[in-house]
């Protein structure tokens, strides 16, 4: 009987050209998660893999991250229409990457106010050619300009904004993932909403700073939330045990890297040779730790 | 009986399809009469080669390497090499001379490779015959676009410049030299949506070493070489000496066109080497 009625419901929403609701979580009182799962983006997938969601206030509705294509973010909107009428007033990108941000255009019709790190819009536009350029190939999507949303509002260093009794404290954080990250903290519950700055599971990826990133980990090693909801990986309940992966991963390129270098060793050989005692750690290791350690090296041979 | 039928066309048609992502179009079309209008080309791997990772794992930092093949000596020399990677915007990569001073015609460097595409290096020898090697690239990378990772930091030490050396410089002997350059080596590729950001290119036009004032690598380059332009080139050391980085940079109005562009500035750092 319930097959019969989600097949009818597929049937009902495909042929009304309806979205269906994205699946989440609600992982505390009012933040609801869709967890991604740990895939290269690819033409099946359409770039669908990280974790994004939506935290309700007495107010409104604060998206956080939209998704990785434009559908995806229309299922987040409908996800959202069935937890509550209350409008959408902001949404926050947690930094430029394909996966979190393609769903943007999905929300314009609300009218919220899109905000992210100071350094967003800059990260999108000389980012946008290429983006539009590969998503047909890479995604199996069409992309324009209109979807690629630059904020209104940078945030330099802290923003607090008020969703009805709910305040929730941006941060935006020195070069670390990228040199745009933006996390989302919720007082209300202690979670913190760190987004890529944490990979569980799905190897961590740099396209920012090495150092950045282990100082960034370790000023917030040091806090303590009762949840932290990472861009990709499980909800944490240990926080900073949870994070203890990742450091090891990034401190293990660093230490290897560094020593590689004053060997006077080339770019082209560190690939091949450094950081394989992670592999086993790791989903989709072979498809991104050759990237890490070009971003790592490049940015440690200017060190001294 | 049916599905043999079929399968025919569909067996016919995949080399085609893999032919196809694989294309010299543009070469063939374009780019070789633009930069060698009338000229034969021979096509081999006697002269120069190029090492590249067939699968790019940084679009942004591609490493890539020129191995020449004969001594540079001054009855028979590589004067001059050019570099085009087909399918980047502005394909010209950049064109790099040496003398019998160079010892060597090998160069190593990083470049950016937008999509996938042929990447190709055209020698000429001092009699003027040029001879091409070429290699395929698989840029991917996912989420990294072709630019740098940390824009901030590369600006803060725009036109600093470092040497590096190997343990093997030798008096009289073809030796290795790294020269790191720091710049953002900005493609200027950048949406119009908003006003507020710098659209124009920006970008080292030329680099010159000189070791003991005598040219050692002339270089004209462009938005495809990395962030961080980063080379490595060969010299002779002569006993004490100096090896001298000269380069500049531009900035030009759109990222495909070279009609409108104004000089920045020139940096320059010189080294004492005692092999
Ligand atoms: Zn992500
Ligand atoms: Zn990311």
């Amino acid at each position: 009987m319930k097959k019969t009625l989600s097949i009818l419901f597929i049937i009902f929403y495909a042929s009304y050209g309806w979205t269906r609701p994205l699946s989440v979580d609600e992982v505390a009182p009012g933040i609801f998660v869709h967890f991604g799962k740990h895939q290269l983006p690819d033409t099946i997938n359409h770039g669908a893999i990280a974790n994004i969601g939506f935290i309700i206030g007495k107010r409104c509705v604060a998206v956080i991250d939209t998704g990785g294509n434009p559908d995806e973010g229309r299922a987040l909107r409908e996800a959202i229409r069935k937890q509550t009428d209350k409008s959408v007033c902001y949404v926050i990108n947690t930094h430029v990457h394909p996966d979190h941000i393609y769903g943007n255009s999905a929300f314009k019709q609300d009218k919220p106010r899109f905000i992210g790190h100071h350094n967003l819009a800059r990260a999108i536009n000389s980012r946008a050619s290429f983006y539009i350029a590969r998503a047909p190939e890479q995604l199996g999507i069409n992309l324009t300009e209109a979807d690629l949303v630059v904020p209104d509002k940078g945030v330099k260093k802290h923003l607090v904004i008020d969703i009805g009794d709910r305040k929730l404290m941006l941060t935006a954080h020195p070069t670390a993932h990228t040199d745009n990250d933006l996390t989302v903290y919720d007082q209300q519950t202690d979670t913190m909403w760190l987004s890529d700055l944490l990979f569980l599971e799905h190897i961590p990826i740099i396209d920012g700073s090495l150092k950045g990133w282990i100082a960034v980990m370790e000023r917030l090693g040091k806090k303590s939330y009762q949840r932290v909801i990472p861009g990709h990986g499980p909800l944490v309940t240990h926080w900073p045990e949870a994070m203890q992966a990742q450091h090891t991963y990034l401190n293990v390129l660093l230490k290897e890297i560094r020593i590689f270098i004053k060997q006077g060793g080339f770019l082209e050989d560190a690939v091949t040779r450094i950081g394989y005692s992670q592999k086993n750690k790791w989903h989709l290791f072979d498809d991104f730790h050759k990237k890490n350690v070009t971003t790592s090296f490049a940015e440690l041979e200017w060190e001294d | 009986m049916k599905k043999i039928i079929w399968l025919i066309p569909l067996l016919i048609g995949l080399p085609a399809l893999s032919q196809a992502a694989r294309d010299e179009y543009a070469w063939n079309n374009e780019l070789k009469e633009e930069f060698f209008a009338g000229k034969k080309i021979i096509e081999s791997n006697d002269v120069i080669d190029i090492e590249v990772p067939y699968r790019a794992e940084d679009p942004a930092l591609v490493p890539l390497k020129i191995i020449s093949k004969i001594p540079q000596t001054k009855d028979r020399y590589i004067k001059r090499i050019l570099m085009v990677v087909d399918k980047n915007p502005y394909p010209f990569v950049g064109e790099f001379e040496f003398t019998p001073q160079s010892g060597k015609a090998d160069l190593a460097m990083r470049v950016r490779v937008n999509t996938y595409s042929f990447v190709r290096a055209i020698a000429e020898l001092n009699d003027g015959s040029l001879h091409m090697a070429k290699q395929f690239v698989k840029a991917s990378g996912g989420c990294s676009a072709p630019i740098g990772a940390d824009l901030d930091a590369a600006m803060k030490r725009l036109g600093k410049m470092k040497f590096k050396f190997g343990d093997d410089l030798q008096i009289g002997k073809p030796s290795q030299a790294q020269l790191l350059i720091s710049h953002p080596n900005i493609t200027g590729m950048q949406m119009d949506q908003v006003t507020r950001f710098v659209k124009k290119s920006h970008f080292m036009d030329k680099l010159t070493v000189t070791y003991n004032n005598k040219p050692v690598l002339t270089a004209k380059t462009d938005i495809a070489i990395s962030a961080d332009p980063n080379f490595r080139f060969y010299f002779i050391p002569e006993g004490k000496g100096e090896l001298k980085a000269e380069f500049s940079d531009i900035s030009c109005e759109t990222p495909t066109s070279r009609k409108v562009c104004k000089s920045i500035s020139s940096y320059s750092k010189s080294q004492t080497i005692t092999p």
